[in-house]
């Protein structure tokens, strides 16, 4: 028989029985059959067989020896064992299996996410073979970035496009928002502007028509486009696509080519896209837009170094001819410095990889200490079990067992534990996973993840488990082999004197889950109260009540040169209405993540500074006070003189005058944004630019009747406050359809606007808070556990103490003191564990220092409270142990 | 000089009478061996089948249930590859025993 034949065989062994027992029983047969044969009776026949047979029992017995010989089945038996003994005690087992489950659960969750947003494959034809082409080291924030994905201007693309030695094939693409529906109460879609060779490059086939190809390209103008799987199941009823299959998108009607497969998202991890739609050559295209990412995929002899060099010889070139106008030397200068690199980009982009790469780490880093916790904690459960049977374990060797073979079943027994615990570690982690996803999800911005068990994940899980296997079950199993079977048989399982190196181990454990748990405590408060101060903090502006609106207005009945007055009227129009407390126009909606700056020269200084064109209502309307000079006026109009409100850090930084109010500040031009000095008649204090979390930079406000005609769009962005939000909205929008028609329109809620942005901190601070209270519940668990142990072990030297005079106190005292000792030496490893692993988690801290001594304090005070109060339970057990009972026992 | 000792005598004679046979059950190889050996060597079924299945789980035999030329069902045991090659060895190996023994009986 084959080893897989003897495995198969494995918890068969009533089959294999019965299949011995059959041969025999046939021989048997025959033999009778022959002995009648000649002439027997069938009772001579009978006796004479079992004459010559001897024992079936025995001969059954032998063979079947030779069928185990390998010793596969004794390890089936030692299974049945460990279930059996499982079975027996019940709750031990369930409490083992339950918190490896949680604890296996809780990392291998995270770890999916983190697998999901980083190490996971695009969904299309090997996609190992994809680079992505961007400026080594990003362009600096130069010109105007479409964030991550703005890697490339459109002249830039066009250089690559026709020159692309290392690529079989090369595209572009970016992300766009599309509204669909009626232009008063449309719906945002996401949008995917892609070239030509997109789908055939990825490989990505149709799943229904047809996908977008070169020949798509020719013509500006949106008229056809190709929807995902999702959005066609769900906005077109996933009925098949023909000619007649059109949408309205952006004002127009649009023909849908084709759908593509259900696995493809795009190519952002994170994101869906609904509509995929053909790029265009514009005759004269913007030169300082960063606006595409540029991928290809690689010839097989083109390696990623071999394909930067290329790239990098083609950059002087390629930057000397896509160089903007309209920019000083100095940024001209930087631009045709950049140089192009290849990156893998096998696994796509993503938003998410910068914004919560280290929090996933870091909560991987959590779970990973509940985790020990909990394997300490398990440890010594199953040591104090172990104890517990070493009077077993003592006959069993005296009986002849190996060490071997007794070390064999007690690791069996936690390799069991732990792979139960996994196998509902792994089924737990799909639920904790997606919710975790849904936690971060906001109505402004959704999360898009493919959350599934790859082999990633269950080479996780299965590494963690065995990790966990080892860490729980070796020392067991060494302390049981390594019994001396006189020894335990003698003292049976209420020894007198305990084994003063057992309880070492156990105290070293119950120091170390002191230890860890005071870490994970401190990164609770820190992160619990970081997130606290992020959601009290004054950013300095009104957010109560504010919403805000973009409204884009058809062109073709204003005249450029009503454009200004169009918009004053606008605002004032919303100003007026009944419920509306005040409202501005602006463009830069601040704590929304947009950001527009300016290089200035003040006197000899000069450097960056944030340009906001606002509407004279602004600061009134965001509570703003104006600290000195005056604030904009109507009168404030292109016409009149440039004029300036600064706020401090702006002055901090480029004032070196007394008085800020008359110094002049020039602005160096770029396209649409021509040179300018403006005069600074007004300042204000620090408020929050695009980002809670960041230092505020300097700022600098113009009258929005000043912004350059050149930069003015079809659109604008209204700031409206009032007591009443969703009732504003409501008027703003029938005053808009009234008095306005056709305009587009999209509302924000402000506030909490604001709060979604935090939405990582919450979890952070959420999670880390669970994990630090399960930890402290873990530790009181496993001390409370091991102090009843040391107790029964003592238990009868206890009793004699007792008899001899010692009062209750002293013996309260010592066990106390026992309890006290450990918890000391815990907390001071935990301190220096904390204020060492704070140094990484610096930067996702707000308002507070890793080494914050309040929260150090905090954590060490509530372990104390928690684990003295743990301990009280067994020495008060302690001192009401009866000497005589305890003693009669022996 | 024979190594193997003269218990490999019961599975040489299983392997001779399997590559005799071709494929025959337990009862009888038992039969063969009695029937050839005139009766001198009588197999007990109690080393029989022992050896049987440690050949089996050795790889030598390889073992099938079928019935018999009088309608009983029994497991027919017939040689491997590495039984053959095992026979070769055994039977080169009992002819160093046969004159070990025999040299052994004869010294006066």
């Amino acid at each position: 028989m084959s080893l897989l034949g003897r495995i198969v065989m494995l918890g068969r062994r009533s089959r294999m029985e019965r299949e011995i027992e059959a041969e025999l029983q046939e021989h048997m047969q025959m033999c009778i059959d022959d002995n009648m044969e000649e002439g027997m009776s069938r009772e001579q026949a009978v006796r004479e067989a079992r004459l010559r047979f001897g024992s079936p029992t025995a001969t059954r017995e032998r063979v079947w020896a030779e069928d185990a010989a390998l010793g596969l089945e004794s390890l089936g038996r030692d299974v049945r064992t460990a279930l059996r003994g499982f079975v027996k005690s019940p709750g031990f087992a369930l409490v083992v299996v339950a918190t490896l489950a949680l604890g296996i659960g809780a990392n291998t969750a995270i770890f999916e996410l983190l697998d999901a947003v980083r190490m996971r494959t695009l969904p299309v034809r090997n996609p190992g073979e994809l680079a992505e082409v961007k400026i080594a080291g990003g362009n600096g924030g130069f010109g105007i970035n479409n964030g991550l994905l703005g890697n490339f201007t459109v002249p830039m693309w066009q250089e690559v496009k026709d020159h692309h030695e290392p690529f079989a094939g090369i595209f572009a693409f970016r992300t766009d928002d599309m509204l669909m529906g009626k232009p008063s109460d449309p719906r945002h879609v996401y949008g995917l502007e892609v070239s030509g060779n997109f789908f055939n490059v990825l490989g990505v086939a149709p799943w229904q028509g047809r996908l977008i190809g070169p020949q798509d390209e020719a013509g500006c103008g949106l008229t056809k486009v190709v929807a995902s799987y999702g959005f066609w199941k769900s906005e077109m009823g996933g009925t098949p696509i023909t000619s007649n299959s059109t949408l309205m998108v952006d004002g127009k009607t649009v023909q849908v080519l084709g759908v593509t497969p259900p696995s493809f998202f795009g190519l952002v991890v994170g994101d869906r896209y609904d509509l995929a739609y053909p790029t265009c050559t514009p005759p004269n295209p913007r030169r300082e837009v960063f606006a595409f990412t540029v991928m290809g995929r690689l010839k097989p002899e083109w390696s990623l170094q071999k394909t930067t060099a290329y790239f990098n010889a083609m950059s002087p070139g390629l930057f000397e001819s896509t160089a903007p106008e309209g920019y000083s030397p100095d940024s001209i200068k930087t631009f045709k410095a950049f140089r192009l690199a290849a990156y893998p980009a096998g696994a796509g982009v993503s938003y998410l990889r910068d914004q919560y790469n280290s929090s996933l780490e870091l909560l991987l880093g959590i779970t990973g200490l509940v985790l020990l916790i909990a394997c300490a904690n398990l440890a010594n459960l199953m040591l104090a079990r172990a104890s517990v049977r070493q009077r077993e374990m003592a006959i069993r060797m005296a009986l002849g067992a190996s060490r071997g073979r007794l070390l064999r079943q007690i690791l069996l027994e936690s390799a069991l534990l732990a792979a139960i615990g996994a196998t509902l570690g792994v089924a737990l982690a799909q639920p904790l996973s997606r919710a975790l996803v849904t936690a971060l999800n906001t109505s402004q911005n959704s999360i898009h993840l493919t959350i599934a068990p790859d082999w990633r994940v269950l080479l996780f899980a299965a590494a963690v488990s065995i990790a966990t296997c080892v860490l729980c079950g070796t020392f067991p199993a060494m302390r049981n082999a390594n019994a001396e079977p006189i020894a335990s048989m003698k003292s049976g399982e209420r020894g007198v004197v305990g084994n003063r190196e057992r309880f070492t181990v156990q105290r070293a454990m119950v120091i170390a889950q002191v230890a860890v748990s005071m870490v994970l405590l401190v990164g609770a408060l820190l992160f619990v109260r970081s997130y606290r101060n992020l959601m009290a903090f004054n950013a300095g502006i009104r957010e109560s009540g504010m919403s805000f609106g973009y409204f884009g207005f058809p062109m073709a009945k204003i005249k450029p040169e009503n454009l200004a007055a169009y918009k004053r009227q606008l605002v004032d129009d919303v100003r007026t209405l009944p419920g509306i407390e005040n409202a501005a126009a602006t463009t830069n909606v601040p704590l929304s993540g947009g950001s527009w700056s300016h290089h200035v020269d003040v006197g000899a200084l000069d450097g960056s500074s944030k340009f906001t064109y606002v509407s004279p209502s602004y600061f009134a309307t965001m509570d703003i006070p104006l600290l000195t000079g005056r604030g904009f006026t109507e009168h404030d109009t292109s016409g009149a003189p440039l004029v300036l409100i600064v706020n401090h850090i702006f002055i901090r930084k480029y004032i070196r005058t007394p008085s800020p109010i008359g110094q002049h500040v020039h602005v160096r031009p770029e396209p649409q944004y021509p040179d300018r000095t403006y005069e600074i008649i007004g300042t204000i204090p620090d408020s929050k630019y695009n980002d809670i979390r960041d230092e505020t930079p300097p700022m600098a406000f113009v009258p929005i009747d000043q912004f350059p005609v050149e930069a003015q769009g079809p659109g604008m962005a209204i700031m409206f406050a009032a007591r009443d939000r969703a009732a504003a909205v409501e008027t703003v929008r029938h005053m808009f359809e009234e008095k306005h028609p056709g305009t587009i329109m999209q509302f924000h809620d402000f506030e909490q606007g604001i709060r979604d942005n935090l939405v990582g901190d919450r979890m952070l601070a959420m999670l880390s808070g669970f994990f630090g209270v399960l930890a402290a519940l873990l530790v009181v668990v496993g001390l409370y556990g091991v102090l009843s142990y040391f107790l029964a072990q003592r238990r009868s030297e206890i009793g004699i103490r007792i008899a001899l005079g010692a009062s209750r106190g002293r013996v309260i005292g010592t066990l106390l003191r026992d309890a006290a000792v450990m918890l000391l030496i815990g907390l001071g490893a935990g301190t220096a564990l904390a204020l060492l692993a704070g140094r990484e988690a610096s930067s996702m801290l707000f308002g507070l220092k890793p080494s914050d001594p309040m929260t150090l304090a905090a954590s060490a005070l509530l372990l104390g409270i928690v684990t003295l109060l743990t301990s009280l339970v067994p020495a008060l057990k302690a001192a009401h142990v009866n000497p005589i009972n305890s003693l009669r026992v022996e | 000089m024979a190594k193997n000792d003269l218990q490999g005598a019961l599975d040489l004679l299983i392997l001779k009478t399997l590559s005799q046979l071709d494929s025959m059950h337990g009862y009888g190889i038992v039969l063969h061996i009695r029937r050839v050996s005139d009766e001198r060597i009588i197999v007990e079924e109690g080393s029989l089948y022992p050896a049987l299945h440690r050949m089996e789980q050795n790889g030598w035999v390889r073992a099938t249930w079928a019935v018999t030329d009088y309608g009983r069902k029994a497991k027919w045991y017939a040689l491997t590859k590495g039984g053959k090659d095992q026979l070769a060895s055994r039977e080169k190996n009992w002819e160093q025993v046969v004159k070990g023994v025999d040299a052994i009986l004869r010294f006066a």
